[in-house]
């Protein structure tokens, strides 16, 4: 294992013991925060009771369709937006500018045309996540090196196989990008909407368990969305180093 | 030029997207163009609201100190050994992508309601993508440079000063940018909630008493600022990345 | 350890001269000088890879030296570590009497490979950069900035940022930024090596003006043969990696010269005992077929 992988795994364990530690010893209050240990036999037993399956499998499934579509959309937009600079140009200082506004508030307006159900909720995780995944794709289909796009026009590839073989393979590690950042803004749209406006879902359960001074409850659901958050990240990771270091990057 | 214009064609593009989803979705959903202007511009009248707009920026302020000193050191500080730089990068990031609502309940635990929440909420949204992007910048300063800097006989002080810092700025202000964005957006939520005071209190009061034209207006306002401020910022990062190109 | 010294302008070859002297002793007193040097990279594995050495040199005050050999041989460790940029894994390197471990000691100018022109500051700021954060005062700051732009063929562009240069010029930034802190020992590492051949054989030409200019001792590596022959009184020759220095030829060319002493008949001479040495050492470092011999 890498140098670099232990020594994260070390300070990772080293913080948590330290949590454990000073909630233990009452440094953190008890109405503030309970120790990792409990938290963890709390997830452990609510996972058992399958209280909050069917949140958790709603929130996933939402997470899922906000992410495909985000990563699906935003691929198809960036590439229409890169073959069409014009547009491009016009449309980029809004790109860039565009996490600056708040769209929960278009929440009530979501939910008027779609009704009160999961779509306003995946609506909102795909607006997060798309434009990271366009900006990438743009990114991405910019920094393909002339000579590869004028190595398969001497080969007689027509335009459909020049993007198959050629410009996806090379776009892809700045692609990819974009579908890591587009995962993480789905989840944290998803839940974030969930949190503030719905009725169900893991995003609610964690309001409703705070507003019921269920402590217990909520840590036990926060971890459980920590531990998830970070397997995902550490699957992204780990996959894309194995495409960088094929490039030797 | 000719891109300004195509950029304004776009904002009448959108201005009409919304009259024809005003059409089609009715007043209790959205409101008109003609009524938000009409709304915001009576908003922009009124004391109150300026008292609420003093608020968040008081906030955001505060917040966007602490996130930036606060991210701006702990990259350096990462960026400048090679093994603690690759042992911290994914655990920012993990922690880039956790949705940081969650911790929300423990931030209200820990400062209770009121400023301090917000501008809490506020920082540990910024502070994360601001210390990314200074790692990232500092880790990819060319190695030539810190040679040459040890030839020239730099002293630990003058490398930070005259080399470190000035190499990494284009992407430091990269990194401003969408920390600004996310600063902002964390302080809001905060106010959604733990406030009676703020703009995004009045947006979560107007949609609670469906409000929907004061809810729009405040919003209208809001993309507004967030925006000039934003482009303010992508322009200094246009202009940086181009000299070093 | 001694490879052969052979002297071009007769000829003749001579054993490695004695240890007290040291190949290319001689020519003046020593400046530097390294002793059975090595250097190791820590491997990943635990195994090192033995990157240089063990190497012995001496270079004279004042002379041209250059150092050719095949890539990856060796020869850019062989100049982080007489700069004091890397420290030896064995051996010891002295300068100006004073042993170089690890840190840069006062005196020594470096030309790197890569681009190092802050992109940041403008050409004359650049320049002037080592001088204002050594505390030189403003006025011997100006003087040597403009002298150095003068000399460098820089006047027209002291205004303008390095990334509105072309490579050769943002070389001469360099050049000037070393020249202006009037080092007594001049490193270059392949510094001409993203020119194309005109601009470096004009460029080769600046460097024996600034050699004369400054009197100071260079030490040149570069793996283009006609460019070492060219400009240098003696020539080291590197092994494959682990480099080792082989051979060391003398050139005896005048200290007034420029590029056109490649119409000497001896410059023919050089360039193929060069190749003659190196061609066998150039094939183990590609690992291309024995066959092409």
């Amino acid at each position: 294992m890498k140098r670099a992988t232990w020594v994260r795994g070390l300070v990772v364990i080293g913080f948590i013991l330290l949590l454990e530690a000073l909630c233990r010893w009452g440094v953190i209050g008890r109405m503030t925060m309970i120790p990792p240990s409990e938290m963890a036999v709390q997830l452990w037993k609510l996972l058992q009771s399958g209280r909050y399956n069917a949140d958790i499998l709603q929130t996933l499934g939402n997470v899922l369709a906000a992410f495909v579509a985000a990563v699906v959309g935003g691929f198809l937009i960036g590439s229409i937006l890169h073959a069409l600079p014009r547009v491009r140009r016009a449309i980029d200082p809004f790109l860039a500018t565009y996490y600056a506004i708040p769209f929960f508030a278009f929440y009530p307006l979501m939910v008027v045309i779609f009704g009160l159900n999961a779509a306003p909720i995946i609506l909102i995780g795909f607006l997060f996540g798309v434009v990271a995944m366009i900006i990438n794709t743009m990114n991405g289909l910019d920094r393909i090196p002339r000579v590869l796009v004028k190595t398969a026009r001497v080969n007689g590839l027509g335009p459909l196989r020049t993007a198959w073989l050629i410009k996806l393979p090379s776009a892809a590690p700045q692609l990819f990008t974009g579908v890591k950042l587009a995962i993480a803004y789905c989840f944290i749209g998803v839940i974030a909407a969930e949190f503030i406006m719905s009725t169900s879902g893991l995003g609610y359960s964690i309001a409703y368990a705070f507003n019921n001074f269920d402590n217990r409850s909520m840590y036990a659901l926060m971890l459980f969305i920590i531990t998830l958050v970070t397997i995902i990240n550490a699957f992204f990771h780990v996959w894309e180093r194995r495409i960088m270091a094929r490039r030797g990057m | 030029m000719r891109q300004l214009l195509d950029s304004l064609l776009v904002v009448v593009a959108l201005v009409a997207v919304w009259q024809g989803l005003h059409w089609f979705a009715g007043d209790i959903a959205i409101a008109s163009p003609g009524a938000t202007a009409e709304r915001a511009a009576t908003l922009l009248g009124s004391a109150s609201f300026w008292g609420h707009f003093a608020e968040t920026f008081a906030a955001l302020g505060y917040a966007l100190v602490i996130a930036v000193l606060g991210g701006m050191t702990i990259g350096m500080l990462l960026g400048l050994h090679r093994l603690s730089g690759e042992v911290a990068e994914p655990i920012l990031v993990s922690l880039y992508s956790l949705p940081k609502i969650t911790l929300y309940p423990l931030i209200l635990l820990i400062f209770g309601l009121g400023m301090s929440a917000k501008v809490a909420f506020g920082a540990i949204h910024g502070i994360i993508p601001v210390a990314i992007f200074t790692l990232g910048a500092v880790r990819t300063i060319a190695p030539v440079y810190f040679k040459t800097a040890r030839v020239l006989q730099l002293s630990r002080r003058q490398l930070v000063a005259s080399v470190i810092i000035p190499a990494a700025v284009p992407e430091l202000v990269s990194g401003l940018r969408v920390g600004f964005s996310l600063t902002l957006l964390g302080v809001l939520i905060g106010e959604m909630f733990a406030s009676q005071r703020g703009l995004g209190f009045l947006v979560m009061n107007a949609i609670g008493t469906l409000d929907v034209p004061t809810m729009m207006a405040v919003v209208l306002l809001l993309a507004v600022v967030a925006i000039l401020i934003s482009a303010g910022l992508l322009y200094l990062d246009r202009r940086l990345h181009h000299r070093v190109a | 350890m001694g490879g052969s010294v052979i002297d071009m302008t007769t000829g003749q070859h001579g054993r490695g001269l004695a240890r007290e002297a040291g190949p290319g002793a001689g020519m003046g007193e020593v400046h530097a000088e390294l002793r059975q040097v090595k250097r190791i990279y820590p491997g990943t594995n635990g195994g090192g890879v033995h990157a240089l050495g063990p190497v012995d040199l001496d270079l004279a005050r004042g002379e041209f030296y250059s150092v050719v050999g095949p890539s990856g041989c060796g020869k850019s460790t062989l100049l982080d570590v007489l700069a004091g940029l890397s420290a030896p894994t064995e051996g010891s390197i002295l300068f100006e009497g004073r042993e170089v471990a690890g840190k840069v000691p006062p005196g020594i100018g470096v030309v790197f490979q890569e681009d190092a022109a802050f992109p940041w500051l403008t050409v004359e700021d650049n320049i002037a950069f080592g001088l204002r954060r050594a505390g030189t005062d403003a006025a011997e700051v100006e003087r040597r900035v403009s002298y150095a732009i003068g000399f460098m063929g820089l006047k027209d562009f002291s205004r303008a940022y390095p990334a509105q240069l072309s490579g050769g010029m943002r070389q001469r930034v360099c050049i000037a930024r070393t020249l202006v802190m009037q080092p007594r020992l001049i490193l270059l590492d392949e510094p001409f090596g993203a020119l194309d051949a005109q601009t470096r054989l004009l460029m080769g030409d600046e460097l024996l003006k600034l050699w004369r200019e400054t009197g100071a001792t260079v030490m040149l590596i570069t793996h283009a043969l006609d460019e070492a022959a060219m400009l240098s009184d003696r020539i080291g020759v590197m092994s494959a990696r682990p480099g080792r220095l082989i051979a060391d030829i003398r050139t005896h060319w005048p200290r007034e010269r420029d590029s056109r002493i490649a119409a000497e008949e001896s410059f023919g001479a050089i360039t193929s005992r060069l190749w003659g040495l190196l061609r066998d050492e150039s094939v183990k470092a590609t690992g291309m077929s024995e066959r092409a011999r």
